[in-house]
């Protein structure tokens, strides 16, 4: 049946910003689903508010609107469609995640739809009801006689307990209507039971708790499947989770396909899901369906279906090689799975269930050293900001890659510097006089902007440590309580200590009682750590190991050993490297190659060249009675030249979708310059590792090791143009100066100038070369030396380790007893690098008061430092909103820039461009300033991708990474924007504001009060002709609505006491009630500004400020930070607001650009008076 | 133990044997189910052939005394990218590695199965011989070019039970009295007749037609086997008898010797079908079906045409005929395994379908 004559123009909801459990994965399927929809001949205007995606390039969409997605905005963006030639038909809500369905489900609420006669295609509002409601989900599943876990609700404990009594415990108590899992527990006793009940009765609103039967410790497992109109239902994949019921799905470590089930099982589950696909009634879209089964019993219940495309689905795409997104949006406008061919084989159909011969293991990245006062046990609720994904073989293999694609200093399991066992043993070796190899840094990895470290080859510091609290492991062997409680409470290092236990001489079925992990995962993990055991005991050394073929028949220990997924760098550490070491070892081993990822386990040839490494037995061709030995490599060899571009790993924060964004647009821009585009990241969630965004996809590991096979191998056969690393962030940038000592070509920007950038000594010579000015600055090594310098420096100073990621421990100190506080947190941050060469080291900066920052992205083509043929253009200056001293990635700034005078500008400008030829930048440069009066200090230079790039190219509708990719090919930045119509200096096409969302509210009680340390996750952006309305528009975006009236909280410390007048009485001007602590109080009262004082603690007769947070008194906080944590009174005021979700405001700078926008709505009547405008109208200079 | 698997093309892959030691020949095909190793295991159909699993981790699940498909053991050889050194699962009753032992079929882990399933693709499917034995690659390969072709080979002879054997129908007395031809058949495709209330009586593929007559059956069922269709000379002649006289529905080999029986041509695919993951085209209705299926043989859609038949699925895949029926003749087959094990369920309707056929030949008393 072909495509649906009725629908020729479909509106696509995105997802909106980035937050923990909505990430990259909907810019993969709503790019998907905007190709596959224009591909079939359908108009498409597109809603999403996020500027960093793929799929809000104009040229996905026949109109892009990045707008807020909200009803109100689905229906001023009707209106206007309608207005033209061809009204919107229907929309797509189901690519989107959670914010698109809502969004939608609300316009159709509203009537929203109906108004414009637009349908919902894909999932019909029905069924979006019925899979999204639980007490209707259960419903349906029991009407189609599927298992579903028991419960009950009840309002009194009487009640309760006779719930219990059918359910039985352990269950699970939920409090009914409370924010975030708040009064949600397990209980296995009747006392536990009876407490809970009655917590559960007093925190819900309605005094009502649902209790569950417990499902802790269940296997759990998911099924993607597609439905057509026609009623043909295919499973594209199973999922297991590693991680027991009990831990969301987002933070449990999953494989695929399923690997413990028999088949009678695994199709009573198949069934189930088709059953529930009709049930529910999603007849053309993909879905996901959770089950859980018991251990024991085998007694499978469905948990929950999601009726659209999920992470899940992104995973299942990416482990298969099967286009979900891509299929349901063809499916959504009337096409049937028979009539869609598999773009992989492209012989048969997309009607098939795909095969995979090969384990894929996906592994949640956290950051919780972003949030130290977070709770770090993993639970029902998310806290993963991002996922790694690797394909090996085994699951051995696979678990091994997805460890190192962590960027968590691990080169796998265990055999690296952070193994504790390998250190107590070298240790232990060295006492009685053994020769053994210490371990080596497991490989260059992060670090960020912040960072002014010299690239070390392979002894880079990294960011995160690999368990935040492995500090309870200290000492060997390890205490067996520390470990039985590492090995109970699920969090992110509890594979390390699984290993540990096992090393230990834990049983698996010891392990399995703690973990509830299933024992085949267990075993697996165990033969991993005899295997190393083995290896390690021998004491003779890797020579021995060569030649030992004790097993009989079994395959030589270093093929077992690279088969079972290690890497050169696991060896080295685990044998003493003698006369010939294991690196020869490494270079004679045969047994490395290229598979393909082919959606049909090999059983037909596989057009698209989607590649992961692995480790085979060679196989013998016996030809005129010789035996040829032959590793099988897929890999297909082309003499066209090749750009292989070096992507960013797994999210984390500070690293997000905006470097996918520039590596997609190099790849694009390579391939359309001729060029066979080679792309290698291990991010299941990216557009970037889409096989149809480059020529050639490798799934894999960002680490020296793994880029160098690859590069090796494409360079045996064909030519090597470039390797692009400055796209990717700070992964690929960290693996730059290695690759190119190995031979691999870097292209543009070298290495050498990146570092000049960042090395502090040369970076200050450069500077005041060119007669620029910096903050005043110094080094100490310890406090007295931080002391001195703070106090020639004056007062406020910023101080940061020298080597972190992302503004780790960075603080701005007001006097000497912050200095005091922070300089150990500074000193212990270094802690756990490799010296560098004079010690440790913190960098105090002259804070400079009030400044505002700005950020420059600019391209040039110097070929050289000084080249006089190259050229800098200014793509976009923006100028932050809050002052400097917030990290930029956390600041919400303006482009162009609101407040700057035009010859502040010029002279920023002239600035970045004589830095850019200096520093002989080719391709991207950031800088950043703080200009406090007439005075411009650079703060710092990055010649690289910034996180703002996608930003400034929708802002200003130049593609500047395509340009930068096309420069550092070898064309002149001059032809290059020539070609494209670009003018040297180019002009926004309207105001945009970008503001960034926070992950505080998935982190209860944690202080939501913005630093130099970088916490923010995503961001949103809203455009508009002038500051005022486009501000509010990136603040709704944000989810955070600023109220137009009612009460608001004024309390500043007290430097920002001064400027706070002004605020509060605009604020009562535009009719706020004002309330405020009692020295703010008084500075207003002086003032003549009239507020009610409330009190800081509980029993006094004021009204106590977190009861009236909490009880929702009060609309808007504004609330300048005296003392950070939640330690104080304050920081439970911020965290009980972020709960409550109400607006807070913690600069007066941010206050200040509030105060626009509440004004501006005031002006134009409210929220919905907000115009909306396409990039296509705005480029085209529409009004 | 070293164990190694010889081609006739001159490929020989070396890993390590599990199972049963020994050397053994047959047809080396593949196999891309991802679960149901157990039910493949046990499989007849497999008689004379050198299975080699797609997916890469096998064992997992171990063994349990419920999912297998007939009491013998009929594989040549088994090969595996990986065997679980543990399994993990509630039903499990014992380990794979004892299982092939105890059924005598030599196993092969750790090669690069995926090489081999690509040789298999290419070359179609080969003769092998798998062995602990025989360490030289040239001997072995003399040995797998020594082995019979699969065509002509009537192997169903040698896979069909000794005696008949009644599976009675789930509920007591069965609605049906159904007559399943044993050239090799799955245990399930008797359970889901009793599941669809049918009383089995089985009885030996080489039965002649009075004999099947004699217990009064209101249908029957041809199952499925191994081999070259063509080469089961003497059910084929007994169907040719029956035809028309009583529903039949043929599945798999079964679907072959009913296509023979009417007058029609099998011929032998390239590298077979092998999998659960087979999309169907269910031509009544535009529906499609994901199948089971297992066949080194095909039926020749036009021959059948030519007879007067009706092609009533055709694989997605490659177009060959995957169903066929004649309705004035009472009889419809299958060229896949409606009855799965291993595999998706979306074909279970045809017992249903065959239930109906006899309800409306003889409807119960």
């Amino acid at each position: 049946m072909p495509k649906r004559s009725d629908i020729n123009t479909v509106m696509v909801i995105g997802s909106g910003p980035i937050v923990i459990g909505q990430a990259c994965e909907f810019d993969y399927s709503g790019t998907q689903a905007c190709k596959a929809l224009r591909d079939e001949g359908c108009r498409v205007v597109l809603l999403n508010s996020n500027p960093a995606t793929i799929m809000t390039d104009p040229e996905y969409s026949d109109r892009t609107y990045i707008e807020p997605i909200t009803p109100d905005f689905i229906d001023k963006i009707l209106t206007l469609e309608a207005r033209r030639e061809t009204p919107v038909d229907a929309i797509l809500p189901t690519v989107g995640g959670q914010t698109g369905l809502n969004c939608a489900m609300e316009a159709v609420e509203r009537g929203i739809l109906d108004k414009h006669k637009v349908r919902l295609i894909g999932a019909t509002s029905s069924a979006i009801a019925k899979a999204e409601n639980r007490s209707l989900f259960k419903e349906a599943m029991q009407n189609i006689g599927l298992d579903v876990p028991a419960s009950g609700t009840a309002r009194s404990r009487n009640e309760a307990r006779k719930v219990m009594e059918r359910i039985g415990l352990p269950c699970c108590i939920r409090a009914a209507y409370t924010l975030g899992g708040e009064g949600a527990g397990f209980c296995t006793t009747p006392e536990a039971f009876e407490s809970a009940v009655e917590l559960g009765l007093r925190r819900s609103r309605v005094g009502e708790v649902l209790i569950e039967e417990s499902l802790l410790g269940w296997k759990e497992f998911e099924l993607e499947v597609i439905r057509d109109r026609h009623d043909n239902v295919i499973v594209i994949c199973s999922i297991e989770n590693v991680d027991p019921m009990g831990v969301h799905t987002g933070d449990s470590i999953t494989v695929a396909p399923a690997q413990t089930l028999t088949d009678r099982e695994y199709q009573q589950m198949r069934d189930s899901a088709k059953a529930i696909m009709r049930e529910i009634g999603v007849d053309c879209g993909g879905s996901n369906v959770q089950f859980a089964v018991h251990p024991t019993t085998g007694r499978q219940v469905v948990i929950e279906m999601n009726p659209r495309v999920s992470r899940s689905s992104a995973l299942a795409s990416k482990a298969t090689g099967y286009p979900i997104a891509k299929v349901a949006a063809k499916l959504a406008i009337g096409f049937t799975l028979d009539e869609i061919p598999n773009d992989i084989t492209q012989t048969t159909p997309a009607s098939f269930e795909p095969v995979i011969d090969y384990c894929v293991v996906k592994m949640p990245r956290w950051t919780f050293e972003k949030f130290p006062e977070a709770d770090e046990t993993l639970g029902l609720q998310m806290k993963s900001v991002g996922e790694a994904m690797a394909i090996g073989r085994t699951f051995k293999e696979a678990f091994q890659k997805v460890i190192r694609s962590m960027e968590i200093q691990r080169a796998g399991y265990g055999l690296d510097k952070n193994d504790r066992w390998l250190e107590s043993r070298s240790q232990a070796c060295l006492a009685v006089g053994v020769a053994v190899a210490t371990a080596q840094v497991a490989q260059p990895t992060g670090a960020d902007r912040q960072d002014k470290a010299p690239l070390v080859l392979g002894s880079r510091q990294g960011e995160a440590p690999p368990d935040v609290d492995e500090s309870s492991a200290r000492g060997w062997p390890i205490e067996d309580g520390v470990l039985r409680t590492k090995l109970q409470h699920p969090c992110q290092g509890r594979p390390y200590y699984i290993r540990y236990a096992f090393k230990q001489g834990w049983s698996v079925d010891r392990v399995h009682e703690l973990t509830g992990i299933d024992r085949w995962f267990l075993d697996q993990m165990a033969e991993l750590v005899e295997f190393e055991d083995e290896l390690v005991s021998r004491a003779d050394g890797p020579s021995a190991a060569r030649s030992h073929d004790g097993t009989g028949g079994d395959a030589p220990p270093w093929t077992r050993y690279r088969r079972f997924g290690y890497c050169g760098q696991q060896l080295r550490n685990a044998t003493p490297i003698d006369g010939d070491g294991p690196r020869e070892d490494e270079e004679t081993d045969d047994t490395g190659c290229f598979k393909l990822v082919d959606t049909c386990a090999a059983e037909f040839e596989a057009a698209t060249p989607y590649y992961y490494s692995t480790h085979e037995a060679p196989l013998l061709r016996i030809e005129d009675g010789k035996v040829h030995k032959i590793v099988d490599d897929e890999f297909r060899v082309s003499s066209v030249p090749h750009v292989i571009v070096l992507g960013g790993g797994p999210n984390r924060i500070g690293q997000g979708i905006e470097f996918d964004y520039c590596c997609v647009h190099a790849a694009q821009e390579a391939r359309h310059l001729g060029f066979r585009t080679v792309m290698i990241n291990s991010n299941p969630e990216t557009v970037s590792t889409d096989f149809d965004t480059s020529d050639v996809l490798f799934f894999e590991p960002l680490t020296h090791e793994d880029v160098m096979r690859i590069i090796r191998r494409i360079d045996s056969e064909g030519t090597i143009r470039g390797v692009i690393v400055q796209f990717g962030g700070q992964t690929p940038l960290n693996l730059a100066e290695g690759l190119q000592a190995d031979g691999a070509p870097i292209i543009g920007t070298p290495p050498e100038s990146i570092n000049l950038a960042e090395d502090r000594d040369a970076f200050q010579m450069i500077l005041q070369d060119l007669g620029l000015r910096q903050p005043p600055n110094g080094t100490a090594r310890d406090l007295a030396e931080g002391r001195r310098i703070a106090a020639n420096l004056g007062y406020p100073v910023l101080i940061r380790p020298s080597y972190v990621l992302g503004g780790r421990a960075m603080h701005v100190c007001n006097n000497e007893e912050d200095l005091n506080r922070y300089v150990s947190d500074a000193l212990a941050a270094t802690d756990r690098v490799q010296a560098p060469p004079g010690g440790h080291a913190i960098l105090i900066d002259k804070f400079i008061l009030d400044a505002t920052e700005i950020d420059v992205d600019a391209v040039a083509d110097f070929r050289q430092p000084n080249d006089p043929r190259g050229e800098c253009v200014i793509c976009g200056v923006m100028e932050h909103i809050e002052e400097a001293g917030i990290h930029s990635g956390d600041s919400a700034c303006a482009l162009p820039p609101h407040s700057l005078s035009p010859t502040i500008l010029e002279e920023i400008e002239r600035q970045t461009k004589v830095l850019a030829k200096r520093i002989g930048v080719c391709g991207l440069m950031n800088v950043q300033y703080a200009v406090a009066g007439d005075l411009v200090y650079v703060l710092e230079v990055n010649p690289r991708a910034s996180r703002t790039v996608p930003f400034v190219s929708k802002a200003t509708g130049v593609q500047w990474a395509k340009v930068a990719t096309s420069v550092m090919l070898g064309h002149s930045l001059r032809d290059t924007l020539w070609e494209r119509g670009v003018g040297r200096s180019p002009k926004p096409l309207m105001t945009s504001i970008k503001a960034p969302v926070f992950p505080f509210h998935k982190f209860p009680g944690v202080d939501a009060v913005l630093g130099p340390e970088m916490r923010s996750t995503g961001e949103a952006m809203g455009l508009d002709d002038a500051f005022g309305p486009a501000y509010a528009k990136a603040m709704i975006a944000t989810g955070l609505s600023l109220p137009l009236r009612g009460n608001a909280l004024v309390s500043v410390n007290d430097p920002d006491k001064p400027r706070v007048v002004p605020i509060a009485r605009e604020l009562q001007r535009l009719g706020f009630k004002l309330f405020s602590t009692i020295g703010t109080h008084r500075v207003l009262k002086a003032a003549g500004i009239h507020t009610i004082v409330v009190s800081k603690r509980a029993g006094a007769p004021q009204g106590f400020l977190l009861d009236l947070i909490n009880f929702g008194v009060m609309d808007l906080l504004i609330n300048t930070p005296v003392h950070y944590g939640a330690a104080w009174e304050e920081g439970q005021w911020r965290a009980a607001a972020v709960a409550r979700g109400i607006p807070l405001i913690t600069t007066l700078a941010g206050a200040e650009a509030a105060l626009e926008a509440i004004r501006t709505m005031h002006e134009k009547g409210g929220h919905e008076a907000f115009g909306v405008k396409a990039l296509q109208d705005y480029a085209a200079g529409l009004k | 133990m070293r164990c190694a698997l010889g081609l006739e093309d001159g490929t020989v892959f070396v890993g390590r044997g599990f199972g049963c030691e020994g050397t053994a020949t047959g047809e080396v095909v593949f196999n891309t189910a991802l679960s149901g190793y157990q039910e493949i295991l046990t499989d007849p159909s497999y008689c004379g052939q050198i299975v080699t699993m797609t997916a890469p981790l096998i064992g997992n699940c171990g063994v349990n005394t419920a999912d297998s498909e007939s009491t013998g053991q009929h594989l040549s050889g088994f090969v595996v990218r990986e065997l679980a050194r543990l399994h993990s699962n509630h039903r499990a009753s014992g380990t794979l590695d004892d299982f092939l032992q105890a059924a005598g079929i030599i196993g092969l882990a750790e090669i690069d199965t995926r090489a081999l399933t690509k040789r298999l693709r290419t070359c179609g499917a080969l003769r092998g011989v798998i062995s602990t034995e025989i360490d030289d690659p040239v001997k072995l390969i003399e040995r797998a070019r020594a082995a019979s072709e699969m065509i002509g080979q009537n192997l169903a002879d040698r896979v069909m039970a000794k005696e008949g054997s009644n599976w009675p129908a789930e509920s007591g007395a069965g609605q049906f009295n159904v007559v399943a031809l044993d050239c090799g058949i799955k245990h399930n495709i008797l359970k889901r007749l009793n599941a669809a209330g049918c009383s089995v009586r089985v009885l030996r593929g080489d039965s002649p037609a009075d004999t099947i007559l004699r217990s009064e059956p209101d249908g029957i069922l041809v199952g499925n086997g191994p081999g070259d269709p063509a080469a089961v000379t003497q059910t084929v002649s007994t169907l040719r008898e029956l035809v028309g006289r009583l529903p039949i529905f043929g599945i798999c080999l079964g679907h072959q010797l009913l296509a023979l029986s009417l007058g029609a041509k099998t011929y032998k695919l390239k590298f077979g079908h092998h999998g659960a993951n087979h999309p169907v085209l269910n031509l009544d209705g535009r529906r499609v079906e994901i199948t089971s299926q297992n066949h080194g043989f095909a039926v020749d859609r036009e021959s059948l045409e030519q007879v007067g038949a009706r092609a009533t699925h055709v694989s997605l895949y490659d177009d060959s005929l995957e169903g066929f029926s004649c309705d004035d003749k009472r009889l419809f087959a299958v060229q896949y395994h409606p009855e799965a094990a291993p595999g998706p369920h979306d074909s279970d309707y045809l017992f249903g379908q065959f239930v109906a056929m006899m309800r409306r030949h003889s409807p119960p008393t």
